[in-house]
């Protein structure tokens, strides 16, 4: 196992307890910070240690920290976005199910930092039980002085509550969440104005990640230039991956960035390989949002380089033959899985969570729903392809906030890796009308090509 | 009709959410209330459930109905005791959501979307619920159910028939599959 930082102690019997975490070091970071640094010298070490935002844009957190407009006059926010509703995406739910209380000390040494009094963590409504255990660390972090009046005999004072979203995917984008939070529907906003100047309550706001509010914590107590040290290049330090499909080893996993991907797949540290000794075909490697690649794509990148697990290195070749790291997201399919019938779960997904603000998104997503469905059961035409790539390319960029997009990249991309198999829905209607086709008759490319001879 | 009104426990507790947000923005307190509603009220937000709400504070009722009706936990027709949400979206599809799906149509003998005859099981279809690592699965109430298999369906069936508790999120029926 690789170098292990928010996951170091996860099987410590009683490490979600007060006491046990306090007893592996939890908390310090808060005593550093508080009695020895000013909140702009936090500031500063989140900077160095090139922290990006691992809710998914990969945004350095320590500039977003910077944007913070602290000349204002009205209170200012920290919201921690706990709504994980990106599938494939299972990461946060873990950490904070395990170890609630690192989530809780890096929300304090980070609201310490921007100089916020009042903080919210804002949970999926479906998460209710994750809930529980954060109040109940809430709690526990009161009780010790962690959180309320002169914390740990300082001038700083804290209240930090847990707000449960109500079941919209659209909720983690932040100016929706914000919504959200202010008892509203969750429509994203217009931008600019941005967060750091008029957020929760048109206040300065900052929004982020439970992960990277946690790694915080560790950034503080090594400093930023030793944890700028782990990973490779800009992808600085660990980034936990959630693990899902047709893999042996399902599961959370803490990788150090720049792994290889191959490694991540098959060796047993990790997913273990391919799961009933079938090959791999096609993997989503930072949530459904992102471009799906084949496998010689996901291994390696077009210039055959080994492909890493880092933001630069998946993102080789752009959209063309590369993909993104996304939320961490990573979904393997193996050779039965077919490319249509998950393609159509993902875009039904997006119709579903579309806010309806803007058409091209609320309709585009219902089209190329509808399209997606008559192809995998038999119903669909020539043409189809040609239209959904048409569909695509109107919502991508046309929409006030990131959803378009990410319903658009699922498509754009399993059409350009996996056309045959699209066009293979078209030529044999009756074949696909039963749900497991490809388990039934694995497809080949060369057969599909061949028929059509 | 009786009069919709939260038990005193249950308006001390909604107190308690209200006080959360600064001076002026109690419709923050808008969706944590309404889950705490629709779990006093039988598992669904009746209008005059989301009239109380909004007089508990002090906003338009409009302001309820729009919020209710637009995030998917909030149900806004009765729905039974046990509300079973299967996830069905491509990680979970992967690894056998489908198969899991029809098991329940065929057990309890309703459609997606019905609600049996007794007024015990409604079957639900969702999307990720951030357990795909434990594909397939579903969630009743607070409680999620994993790694399910039709054996396990089955039981779980039988589980929730004996319980005969109503499913809340607010609430854990969970036990050992
Ligand atoms: C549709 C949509 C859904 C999103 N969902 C999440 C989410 O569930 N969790 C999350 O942390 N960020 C999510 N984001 C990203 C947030 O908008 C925001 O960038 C992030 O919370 C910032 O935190 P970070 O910089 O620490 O990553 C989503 C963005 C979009 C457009
Ligand atoms: S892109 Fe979609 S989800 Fe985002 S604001 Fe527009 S309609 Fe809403
Ligand atoms: S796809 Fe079912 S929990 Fe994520």
């Amino acid at each position: 196992m690789g170098r292990q930082i928010l996951l170091e102690h996860i099987n410590v019997p009683g490490i979600n307890t007060f006491d046990v975490y306090r007893k592996h070091g939890g908390y310090a970071s808060v005593e550093k910070a508080l009695k020895t640094m000013t909140p702009d010298e936090v500031t500063e070490e989140v900077k160095k240690s090139g922290l990006r935002g691992r809710g998914g844009a990969g945004f350095p957190a320590g500039m977003k920290w910077s944007f913070l407009d602290r000349k204002s006059e009205k209170p200012r926010y920290l919201v921690c976005n706990a709504d994980e509703s990106e599938p494939g995406t299972f990461k946060d739910r873990y950490l904070m199910e395990k170890i609630p209380h690192v989530l809780i000390e890096g929300m304090i040494t980070s609201s310490y930092a921007l100089g916020a009094k009042t903080s919210y963590i804002y949970v999926r409504g479906e998460y209710m039980y994750i809930i529980r255990i954060l109040e109940q660390a809430i709690e526990e972090a009161y009780a010790k002085g962690f959180l309320g009046k002169n914390i740990l005999g300082t001038d700083y004072s804290l209240d930090l509550y847990v707000q449960p979203g109500g079941g919209a995917y659209i909720c983690g984008e932040e100016t929706a969440l914000l919504e959200s939070l202010e008892g509203k529907r969750g429509n994203p906003r217009l931008k600019p104005p941005f967060p750091a100047v008029a957020g929760l309550y048109a206040s300065p706001t900052v929004v982020n990640n439970v992960e990277t509010i946690a790694t915080v914590c560790a950034i503080v107590n090594m400093g930023g230039d030793e944890y700028a040290k782990i990973g490779i290049g800009k992808s600085t330090g660990t980034k936990l991956i959630s693990a899902s499909g047709h893999i042996n080893k399902p599961g959370v996993y803490e990788i150090e960035l720049g792994l290889p991907v191959e490694e991540f797949i098959y060796s047993d540290q990790y997913c273990g390989g391919i799961w009933k000794g079938r090959k791999m075909k096609a993997v989503v490697a930072g949530g459904s949002s992102v471009p799906i690649l084949p496998t010689e794509l996901i291994l390696k990148t077009a210039k055959g380089e080994p492909r890493l697990m880092s933001y630069e290195s998946l993102s080789d070749g752009g959209f063309v033959s590369g993909t993104m790291l996304g939320s961490g997201g990573f979904i393997v399919m193996d050779e039965t899985a077919c490319i249509v019938r998950n393609l159509w779960t993902f875009t039904r997904f997006y119709h579903h969570e579309s806010c309806g603000q803007c058409s091209p998104c609320r309709e585009g997503t219902g089209w190329m729903e509808k399209v997606l469905h008559r192809l995998e059961h038999g119903h669909g035409h020539e043409g189809d392809i040609d239209l959904l790539v048409d569909v695509a390319k109107k919502i991508e960029g046309n929409t006030i906030c990131p959803l378009g997009d990410a319903a658009a990249w699922p498509v754009a991309s399993a059409i350009r890796h996996f056309r045959e198999e699209f066009e293979y829905h078209v030529r044999y209607p009756e074949k696909v009308k039963n749900p497991k086709h490809f388990e039934l008759e694995p497809f080949v490319p060369a057969a599909a090509a061949m028929a059509t001879v | 009709m009786s009069k919709v009104e939260f038990s005193p426990d249950t308006l001390a507790l909604a107190q308690r959410i209200i006080k959360r947000y600064p001076e002026g923005r109690q419709k923050s307190a808008l969706l944590p209330l309404l889950h705490v509603a629709q779990a006093e009220f039988d598992g669904w937000l009746s209008p005059e459930t989301m009239d109380y709400v909004a007089s508990l504070l002090n906003i338009k009722p409009i302001e309820v109905y729009e919020v209710a009706s637009f995030y998917t936990m909030y149900n806004l027709k009765p729905v039974g005791k046990c509300l079973i949400e299967v996830c069905q979206t491509g990680p979970c599809w992967l690894r056998g959501a489908d198969d899991i799906v029809e098991h329940f149509e065929k057990k309890l003998g309703i459609k997606v979307g019905e609600t049996t005859a007794d007024g015990m099981f409604t079957l639900k279809t969702v999307e990720c619920l951030g357990s795909c690592g434990t594909a397939p699965m579903l969630q009743c109430g607070a409680d999620y159910y994993e790694n399910l298999t039709t054996e396990k369906v089955d039981t779980l069936i039988e589980k929730l028939r004996a319980s005969d508790n109503r499913s809340t999120y607010m609430k854990s029926n969970m036990q050992e599959l």
